[in-house]
């Protein structure tokens, strides 16, 4: 009897997980964009990863990304050093990552092709530092693969990111993150 | 009872692992990848001898050093500030790893080029290398005019080269170790005991200080029995201050020439003379 009891239980807590991991549909991309823009009057300065993984669940609208802070290109490579070496420390934090909640997730519906205004938000971690974020954004469906697109303002300071004062006219507070996916339904 | 509780509560631990923050990704660390090691050193010098880090591509390192006189000079001669010898040049990438420079010392009135390759780089992960390795081969031509011009004077004489494999490992975040056997070639040498083809090993060692700056060490030890007597080896300590487009080496050396021939195999002052200088370079990057 109590053999069954537990394999009863089993059987539904393995179910439990099959229900969540499949049923509604996961969209996923290894191959999302995020650029980053830095403006002040003496110097632009900007940075692409094209290799960040991001996934959501179109049921529970659970969305989450992760990008290795190495894969950011630079126009300068020496740009690119420092900012790996002396700002973003990529070798301690090697990623950054972002676990929330697309808020109408009921609205969009991944099976018709449309546009839907969307607002995410969650938790965003850079160096190891968590703060709560949230965007609006746009997801465009069409012929079952779905676009995401959201831009933000960050500040680099409040993720532990030293400037040091003589390169502060450089480096703007009001970091513009722009994020671009793709997604394919996973199975 | 109590089996089936822990078997349950295992069961649900499963579960709870499974529905962490980023379970919707395939973000697991097994998946193969190299990483490899990034600035083991802040610029493509130590101090005086060249350091394992190329410029990338399309990229103008442009540099100026500058060595004073002796500190123990005095206040006469301002602590050597009075006299300086300099080398104006720069290092330009063909590629990422293989960079040509040009340079002109007044010592000797010296040119020198040199073609430089880093054929190994440190890495781990997937592909696992303990060190990052360069090739370095270096031209000179001294210009200045002949000390005993009434004899027959060659071109050839004017020439020197040197050749080094310069091995570092970035060991932690902060150190870098670099050693850097050298053969350097005199065609013209002071007297005919003397070898044409001088061995040395260099050490180097970089400790950061913090982000942007750091200390650093070399030191040249040349073989014995191949330079004159009143040659000694080279010693220099240096601080490096990175400041974003530029680096800044300040620091106190006893060679004077700042190409590998000249303070290699050239270098007479002593340390525990007080026959140091102070010398900085100043290097800045340009893109193209």
């Amino acid at each position: 009897m109590k053999k069954i009891t537990i394999l009863t239980l089993a059987t539904i807590c393995f179910g439990m997980m099959a229900f969540t991991s499949h049923s509604g549909g996961i969209f996923k991309t290894n191959t999302g964009n995020i650029n980053f823009f830095s403006h002040t009057p003496v110097e632009d300065i900007t940075a692409d990863n094209h290799k960040v993984k991001t996934a959501f669940d179109a049921t529970s609208g659970k969305m989450q990304f992760s990008a290795l802070i190495k894969d950011f290109e630079f126009p300068k490579a020496l740009m690119q050093e420092h900012f790996n070496e002396n700002y973003m420390e990529s070798t301690t934090f090697p990623k950054s990552t972002f676990s929330g909640v697309i808020e109408n997730i009921a609205a969009i519906k991944t099976g018709e092709n449309g546009i839907y205004k969307s607002k995410v938000s969650g938790k965003l971690t850079i160096k190891d530092v968590t703060k709560d974020i949230s965007t609006e954004g746009t997801f465009t469906v069409k012929d079952g693969v779905v676009n995401a697109k959201t831009t933000f303002v960050i500040d680099p300071t409040d993720y532990n990111i030293e400037i040091p004062k003589s390169v502060a006219g450089k480096i703007s507070k009001e970091i513009k993150i722009t994020v671009d996916a793709d997604y394919k339904h996973a199975h | 009872m109590l089996r089936s509780t822990l078997i349950l509560f295992s069961i649900f631990a499963v579960y709870a692992a499974n529905s962490q923050t980023l379970d919707l990704l395939d973000d697991d660390e097994s998946s193969p990848t190299t990483e490899y090691t990034f600035a083991t050193f802040k610029t493509n010098r130590v101090v005086n001898g060249h350091s394992i880090e190329t410029v990338a591509k399309n990229e103008f390192d442009f540099k100026i050093s500058h060595r004073f006189g002796f500190l123990s000079g005095g206040p006469y001669d301002l602590f050597g500030l009075d006299q300086a010898t300099m080398r104006i040049g720069g290092d330009y990438g063909i590629t990422d790893n293989l960079n040509v420079g040009l340079g002109r010392s007044n010592v000797d009135k010296t040119y020198d080029g040199f073609i430089k390759y880093k054929f190994l780089k440190q890495s781990t992960g997937e592909k696992n290398m303990p060190v990052t390795a360069t090739w370095i081969s270096h031209v000179g031509m001294a210009t200045i005019k002949w000390t005993q011009p009434n004899r027959e004077n060659y071109i050839s004489s004017r020439m020197h080269y040197t050749h080094q494999l310069l091995v570092a490992r970035k060991f932690t975040e902060g150190l870098s170790i670099q050693l850097s056997p050298t053969l350097v070639h005199k065609n013209l040498v002071d007297s005919l005991s003397r070898p044409n083809d001088i061995l040395a090993i260099g050490a180097g060692l970089r400790q950061k200080l913090s982000h942007r700056t750091s200390i650093n060490l070399e030191y040249y030890y040349v073989l014995p029995n191949q330079l004159e007597t009143d040659k000694t080896n080279s010693l220099s300590i240096g601080f490096d201050i990175e400041t974003g487009g530029h680096v800044f080496q300040l620091f106190f050396t006893n060679g004077q020439a700042a190409f590998e021939k000249g303070f290699i195999t050239d270098t007479k002052a002593k340390w525990l003379d007080g026959d140091v200088r102070f010398g900085f370079n100043i290097a800045r990057v340009f893109n193209f």
